[in-house]
């Protein structure tokens, strides 16, 4: 089942700093991005100053269709937060993004059916406002 | 560094659930436990000349020295390596410490009473703020609750499941071969509770693939170990246990670890970022797995038990699972005792460095599950974090 918000706005906010405002940014407008290396062109997240593979800082962000699959996934059903008592059971997923190889994000996934949730379940980015400032992307299963 | 140093003493104070240690504070119970490992060496307090710990310890060096009349205060370490993966590396860099004269006789210590301060590893809760490295990371765990490392550790033993067809049945041979080391071990919390593997199956779930037997204990208590060269360990009480082989670091892409990080490359993913290590702890000691008589794996959670046993050449990649099920990890009759103590799922959580202490004993021939005759023993702390590694001798 789908609920909005998937987990209570009360969840801990990220901190927007000057190597991940980019991405917090494109994300309340409802775009997922990745940076880039300008040098040698692989992908890389979370972001960081510089490329860990050819180690130049120039970089640019570039936007991404969203799609991906699940790599892994947990079911939380013991809450961990105060704030998760009434969100459990909730899932966790790590998603690898189909048009940003070696790319995963950590995110959730809404709306996973009983014994839908498995690795290599086709996904793809809903946005969830958690506040003025942070809307987060979480993810739904992709349906033919 | 092979043979740099030797442990010659060591203590274990009372263990109990968490919130059980009422009796004095967290601090004494570190002092306490100190002063027992240097009686235990046959040495004197006036002997001590440094400390070594881990993850942030709270019971800091500079007062635990003052307090003790320490004399002189030459070395005083904290490892980098994050949380649970810092026993063997405190133990490490005790031993390096003693190998390059910084000091002479260097005590190892771990006091957590999580009924006094919170819980370790309690979920994060609060926004992230603040410009650390790990600042940025963390934004982009816990808005999606990974919060702690329950579901850090789920995420990565889902995936070893998917890849090779671990099974929960498989995690809970973990869990019971534990729980009955600990049903021996008088000093194990979970002394007098013994578990069956439908007692694993039944456990209330926690974070899939996790129930609450494969998550390990909170509790209360102390460890602590003395190190000296090898030279003057030959003078000391006990039979020395030589710290044959150490190592610490981590694969690439960690960062702080699966609590908060997934990001490392593919073929490392379903890991316990132990493989480097074991490769380190081989090629100094020159042995082979085969040669290793028991171990003691750090064991926050059974599945990532099957992951270290396959990084440390156990088994193959992906065997850990009909490992850990064809009775390898039992006393006495496996081809690897583990745990022979009960470890952090069944005697005691302090941080592994209990586990250290267990070798100790296993190699001393004093252990309570005795392997007969043991000779070297692996130790291994926290996986799927940056982590360290110990393979000792007797
Ligand atoms: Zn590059």
């Amino acid at each position: 089942m789908t609920r909005t918000p998937y987990l209570p706005p009360t969840m801990p906010l990220p901190a927007v700093t000057e190597d991940t405002r980019p991405f917090w940014e494109a994300c309340r407008r409802r775009e997922l991005v990745v940076q880039r290396c300008t040098r040698c062109a692989s992908f890389r997240h979370p972001p960081a100053p510089l490329c860990w593979r050819c180690r130049s800082f120039a970089h640019e962000w570039v936007a991404v269709s969203g799609r991906g699959r699940v790599f892994t996934h947990a079911v939380v059903h013991r809450a961990p937060l105060p704030a998760l008592e009434a969100a459990v059971p909730f899932t966790v997923v790590v998603v690898a993004l189909d048009d940003a190889p070696g790319v995963r994000i950590v995110s959730n996934l809404v709306d996973a059916g009983p014994g839908e949730l498995r690795v290599d379940l086709p996904v793809e980015v809903v946005f969830e406002e958690m506040s003025p400032e942070v809307t987060v992307p979480r993810f739904r299963v992709r349906r033919a | 560094m092979r043979d740099a140093a030797a442990i010659v003493g060591i203590a274990q104070s009372e263990y109990t659930k968490w919130g059980g240690l009422t009796r004095c504070t967290e601090y004494q119970l570190a002092l306490e436990t100190i002063v027992k490992a240097v009686e235990d060496a046959g040495l004197s307090v006036d002997d001590v000349d440094g400390f070594a710990s881990f993850s942030n310890d709270r019971n800091e060096a500079a007062f635990v020295a003052t307090d003790l009349g320490v004399p002189e205060l030459r070395y005083a370490g904290m490892t980098w390596i994050v949380g649970g993966g810092g026993a063997c590396a405190a133990v490490a860099e005790a031993a390096m410490a003693i190998a390059t004269g910084m000091a002479s006789c260097v005590v190892v210590y771990r006091s957590i009473a999580m009924g006094q301060f919170q819980r370790f590893g309690r979920a994060l809760a609060g926004d992230v703020a603040g410009g650390r490295p790990m600042d940025a990371a963390l934004g982009f765990a816990l808005p999606f609750g990974l919060v702690n490392a329950t579901v850090g550790m789920a995420l990565l033993v889902r995936r070893h499941m998917h890849l090779y067809g671990t099974t929960r049945e498989q995690l809970g041979h973990v869990a019971v071969t534990f729980r009955r080391h600990a049903n021996r071990n008088p000093a194990a919390v979970m002394h007098a509770r013994p578990m069956t593997l439908a007692d694993h199956a039944a456990a209330r779930p926690i974070v899939e693939p996790f129930g609450l037997l494969d998550c390990c204990l909170e509790t209360d208590g102390a460890d602590a170990l003395v190190l000296v060269a090898p030279e003057r360990a030959r003078d000391c009480r006990r039979r020395p246990v030589y710290v044959m082989a150490a190592a610490e670091g981590s694969g690439p892409r960690f960062g702080c670890g699966a609590w908060a990080m997934h990001y490392m490359p593919e073929e490392d993913y379903a890991t316990g970022n132990t493989a480097r290590l074991a490769a380190t702890l081989y090629r100094t000691a020159g042995i082979g797995p085969g040669d290793v008589d028991c171990a003691q794996l750090y064991d926050h959670y059974t599945g990532m038990v099957l992951l270290q046993l396959e990084d440390l050449g156990f088994c193959k990649r992906g065997e850990g699972g009909p490992f850990a099920a064809s009775g390898a990890l039992a006393w006495p009759d496996g081809a690897l005792p583990t745990n022979t103590a009960g470890g952090s799922l069944s005697e005691a959580y302090i941080h592994g460095l209990n586990h250290v202490v267990e070798a100790v004993h296993q190699l001393r021939g004093t252990a309570v599950s005795q392997v007969p005759d043991a000779e070297i023993c692996v130790v291994a702390s926290g996986s799927g974090i940056p982590t360290s590694a110990l393979l000792l001798r007797r």
